[in-house]
This record gives C-alpha cells, structure tokens and sequence, in this order.
C-alpha cells in the first residue's frame, strides 16, 4: 500500500457507544417494518380474529389475482422495454450525437420524474382520449361517426403512459454512465474500421450496461407498482395487482384479500429491488 | 477459407494499403472551432514511409492537426490527402488509419486478443486472417502471453503495447500516435520509444505521424520534425538539420536548450555557406548564408557545443564571466555572462573546474553555430 492510502484520512466517526442506535431503529421499525407486519397479520386472520390460511389462498388461487398478476407483470414489463429502447435511443442521441439545446431537452425529459403520474395520463385523455384533440381532428377532418382511435382504454394506453413517464428513470443513469465512456475509445474504434451501429453495439453499450440493468430494474420496480396511470386510464379489463389490493381494500371491504395480495406484491417489489440494488452497485463499483 | 472469406481477408491485408500509397498531405487545411481558427492553412507533407514528429506546446494545434488526418475534426478550409487522395470528406472509418491514443483507449470488457481483433472484425476479415494478424501483432510488441488477459490486468506500459498491436493489425495506410507515451513513466517511456523505433524499422513502409511535447521523443523517433505554434507551422525540417540549425528562436528553444546571442551581420565570410556577424566586441564567424549585412539577428549556439579548449583553429573565442558551476557527476553545467547575456555550457570532462566570477574563453566551431531570426514561420 502506498503511503498516499495508509495516510489517506478515514471516514468520520462518532462513537456515542451503542443505545444511540436504539431510537432510529425504533422510528424505522414504526414507520417501516410494522405495518408491513400489520398486513402479514392482516392477511392470515380473518375478521373473527382467527388463523384463516384457507381464505388467503382462496384468494391468491383466484382467477382474478392470476389476471392481475399476469397482467401486472405484462404491462411492466413491456413498459420496462419501451422505457430501456426510448431511454436509450435518446441517451445515444443526446450522449453523442447532441444538437443545439439537446441539454435542455435533457433537462424537460427530466423534469418528469418530478410531475405526478396522472398528469401524463390525464394530458393523454386530452390528446388521445374519445373526445381528445386527436379523434375530434379525425372525426371532423374524414366525417367519421364514431373516435377512430382507441388504444389509451387498453392496456396500451397504460403502457404508452407508463413508458411516458417512467422512461427519465432510464435515461438519467444511461445518460451519466454514458459520460464515462472514453471518447478516444469511440474514435479509436471508428479509425480501425467501426461503424456507428457496431460502435454502439461493442463499445459503447457493454459500458453502459450496468446503467441499464439498473435503470430497466428501476423501471419494473416502479412499473409493477404503478397505480395511479391505470386507475386514472381506467382501461377495461386492466386489472393490476395494485389496482386488485385497491378494490378488494375500498370497494369490496375484503382486508384479508388485499392483504394477501399485498404480500405478493410486495415480494415482487423486494425481489426487484434487490436486483435494482446489485445493478446500481456494480454500476457504481 | 472460402472465396469470400478470402476476398474479404484480402481488402484489409497490406498489399491494398500499399497500392493505396501512405503519403499523407496537408493542403491548406485550417480548423477553427465556433468562429477561432486552432489551425491555420496548413501545408506540408509526410513521405510514405517516414515517421513525422508534430511537436508543440498545449495549443499550438499539433493534436488538431493529427484528428483531421483523422477525420474526427472537419477542417474549415482545405484538403486532406492520403497516398494521392482526397480524404477530408471521408468518415473516420473509411480512412484505412489507425490509432495510438495516450491513455491507450483500450475496450476495457474485451480480453487483449479481443482489442486487438477488434479492427479486422469491423473491417470484416476472415477469421483465419484474423487468428493470424492477432497472434503476429502481439508478438511484435512482445504481449504474446498477455493474450487472455483483460486490460485492467495490465500495467501502463504493456496497455500501451496491445494498443499498438491493435493498430498494427489492420495494417494501416498511416499511423497515428497522439502522445502515446505521456502517460508512462520516465523510465517505461525510453524503454517505448525504443520500442517504436525497432519497430518502425520492422515496418518500414509504415508511415507514422507523431504528436508529442517531448522534444527527445521527436528527436530519437522522427524522420522528420514540424514544429507549431500557436495553430501556425513554425518550422519543419529533418530532425538532426532542425536541431542543428533552427530557423527561429521558438524552434531553437523548443528543441533544447541554446543559448541565442544577439550579433549583427557583417559580410558573408570566406567560406561558403557562413557569414562574419559581431558579437559585441567579438568576431564570429556562423553558419547561414541569406544575412544581409546589417541585419540583427540571433547566433544560436548549443551548451554542448562550447568547450573551454580550443579545439581547432578556426574555432569562435567569446569571453564570458562565470556566474554559477553546478556539478551534476555526468555533465558538470557552467552559468556564465557576456555582455547582458546569458551564456549556458554543458561540459562533460572538466579536470580543472573554474571558480565562480572567473574570466573564461569559451569555444565554438562555426559549422556548430547559426544564425536565426528572431521570429518566423515556415
């Protein structure tokens, strides 16, 4: 070791002794922990306060959790697909092939993490709704009886919106692990005969992968999650896990229902947060 | 192989590039950058086959210069010519070159044999040829055994290595080595330039265009030099005759050490090729022949070329007083003053040291010193 390392100052310490720890954990296992152990509780004790295993699984065996599930796991994950392409066809362009104000692009693209989910949705009822700017254009511009254009009440609508919404999550950690990329790579790359597609396929993208693992893993995290774009869509049939724990909770009083369901989702979320976490871990190592 | 394979193996093998010829020409190239010109018109030419040293300080444009060989930069005005054709509208990976970088941009996910592969698989190579040009790289710059290694197992200087084993294995029209050395150490650095050199007499009809700051890199590598300054060529010639005889004080002084008196031109001397110039009091004859009478200018001498003895009898006498004497064990550096200037010597055998404040005569051959201006471009 040199003696730059060995004289390298350490971290800052204070030791107060050990009890300290004792009122953090204390707030974190109140604000955390207890009521995830509420709704564990909830979801196997019945209203008559008994051990009830049977309706839980009664539950998780229906064919509506299977729906929800399904469909929760189709829609993130098409989101999280679109949301990598569009985060990286934009990362590239803005990373290395940038225009005059491709920074404050960067920064509009942004700003949508900051606006809440509905906006998009609800600016997407305006665009593309039935009585939207785009089927009144098509409906008064070719005489048509009924709006042509249909998809945002499907699961495609809640896809374009969620891809909307969710696709800064990926751009932000491509467009700083693009940053890292050696330019002289790049040209040395072009000089000994690569193309641009090869250049981004062999040099540019095995750099940024662990941006995108953790940016994609990001996504499906918060895609399986998502709420409030398919309640506000309100796509027939579009049933989520999250949307199925909201119905059986307030529209069917059923507790012990949406509690189980919400132990499945929130393994789910610990399982791909844990891969958000190794991703952005080695994306920082 | 099949005929395909072999057809493409064949576009990329040395015999294309030779046809193609290695000759590199500037044609009035300038770059400017938002509206600043980095480069201005620029002409010269390197022969196929020669390594051309581009030296200069931070930006005198050398780097520039080099990148729109390269094509990463578009110059605002001129041409760019590579073995008799125009390529300054031609992309990057159209140009047949290769590239030596100084922090040597090795693909950090891919093994060595992999780097090196790298061209021959974008230029589409069989992969037999590719099998061939790999192993034949590496074992030119002595990486053989680091094959399977990936780059961060690597030190500086043997990084360096496979980034030259990587160019070398397309088998470039012209090689390109931005200041591939700077990042080493001193010692790996001299071990490097000797590599480059034994390795240009292995390739001889490679041509190489070398950016560098470091005057002795230029002077043990290059065929020739192209000094810049400012964006502007301030002087080019073969190494030896521009160390020897620089043209101006910037080319003197940034090939080394000198020490540049000013003189007035008196007549053209006896001897062809030299005129007499007076050095305050002092006579001297120097090496250059169109100073008009008259004329000021600067005798450049190096401080390894005055002795305390004179050597022969033409030699110049100048006197000098000695101000500092620094004994460094090899060479032994002598401070001394004349007139308002400052003298510099470097003696490598000095038996009988003088003190400081003593009155010395120092000598010179006039084939060892010229005049110049003050100032110029080529």
């Amino acid at each position: 070791m040199s003696d730059a390392v060995a004289l390298a100052p350490r971290a800052a310490r204070l030791n107060l002794g050990g009890w300290w720890v004792a009122p953090p954990l204390a707030v974190l296992a109140l604000l955390f922990l207890y009521p995830l152990i509420l709704i564990g509780r909830a979801a196997l004790i019945d209203d008559s306060g008994a051990l009830n295993l049977a309706a839980a699984w009664g539950v998780l065996n229906s064919r509506a959790f299977l729906n929800a599930l399904i469909n929760t796991a189709e829609i993130a994950l098409a989101s999280t697909i679109g949301c990598v392409i569009l985060g990286l066809t934009l990362g590239l362009i803005l990373a290395f092939a940038p225009f005059p104000g491709a920074g404050l692009v960067a920064q509009v693209i942004d700003t949508f993490i900051a606006l809440p989910t509905f906006l998009v949705t609800l600016a997407f009822t305006f665009l593309y709704g039935s009585a939207g700017i785009l089927n009144g254009a098509l409906t008064s511009g070719l005489g048509l009886d009924h709006p042509p254009v249909d998809f945002l009440y499907s699961a495609w609508g809640v896809i374009l919106a969620e891809v909307t919404v969710y696709t800064p999550f990926v751009l932000r950690p491509l467009l700083a692990a693009f940053s890292l990329v050696d330019r002289s790579q790049i040209e040395v790359a072009s000089l000994l005969g690569a193309r641009p597609l090869r250049i981004v396929r062999q040099v540019i993208l095995p750099a940024a992968l662990p941006a995108i693992v953790a940016g994609g893993s990001l996504c499906l995290l918060l895609t399986v999650n998502e709420f409030g774009i398919v309640l506000f869509i309100g796509a027939k049939g579009v049933i989520t896990l999250p949307l199925l724990i909201y119905s059986k909770a307030i529209q069917e009083s059923d507790y012990q229902g949406a509690c189980a369901i919400a132990i499945v989702n929130v393994a789910l979320s610990l399982a791909l947060f844990s891969l958000y976490r190794a991703a952005a871990r080695r994306l920082g190592g | 192989m099949t005929v395909s394979a072999a057809l493409r193996g064949a576009e990329v093998s040395a015999a294309a590039n030779a046809a193609a010829g290695s000759e590199v020409a500037f044609d009035k190239v300038s770059v400017a950058y938002r509206g600043s010109v980095v480069l201005k018109p620029l002409t010269m030419s390197v022969a196929a086959g020669e390594i051309l040293a581009m030296i200069g300080p931070s930006g005198s444009g050398k780097t520039t210069a080099l990148r729109a060989v390269a094509g990463f930069v578009r110059p605002a005005a001129g041409r760019i010519l590579i073995g008799g054709t125009d390529v300054t509208n031609l992309p990057p990976y159209e140009r047949g070159l290769a590239m030596v970088v100084q922090n040597y941009a090795l693909f950090p996910h891919m093994r060595v044999s992999e780097n090196v592969a790298f061209g021959l698989n974008a230029r589409g190579a069989a992969r037999d040829l590719i099998a061939q040009r790999v192993e034949d790289s590496l074992r030119i710059v002595g990486m053989s055994k680091f094959a399977s290694r990936f780059p961060r197992e690597l030190s500086g200087g043997q990084q360096q290595r496979v980034a030259i084993a990587r160019a070398l294995a397309v088998r470039p029209r012209v090689l390109l080595l931005d200041e591939p050395l700077s990042a080493l150490d001193a010692q790996i650095r001299r071990s490097m330039v000797e590599e480059i050199a034994r390795l240009h007499a292995d390739l001889p009809d490679l041509t190489i265009l070398y950016v560098t700051h470091d005057q002795s890199e230029a002077l043990t590598l290059a065929d020739r030099i192209a000094i810049l300054k400012d964006g502007e060529l301030s002087a080019i010639g073969a190494a030896g005759e521009l160390y020897r005889r620089p043209p101006n004080r910037f080319a003197a002084e940034f090939l080394g050490r000198a020490n540049l008196l000013p003189v007035v031109v008196e007549r053209v001397a006896q001897q062809s090729g030299f005129v007499e110039a007076r050095l305050g009091e002092t006579r001297v004859v120097a090496s250059g022949a169109d100073h008009p009478a008259g004329a000021e200018r600067l005798l450049c001498v190096r401080p390894q070329n005055l002795t305390l003895t004179c050597e022969a009898e033409r030699s110049n006498r100048i006197e000098a007083v000695l101000r500092e004497i620094h004994w460094q064990g090899e060479l032994t550096h002598l401070v001394a003053e004349i007139g308002e200037s400052i003298l510099r010597v470097v003696a490598t055998r000095l038996p009988n040291p003088p003190a400081r404040g003593d009155k010395l005569e120092f000598f010179f051959s006039p084939s060892d010193a010229n005049l110049i201006v003050e100032d110029g471009s080529v």
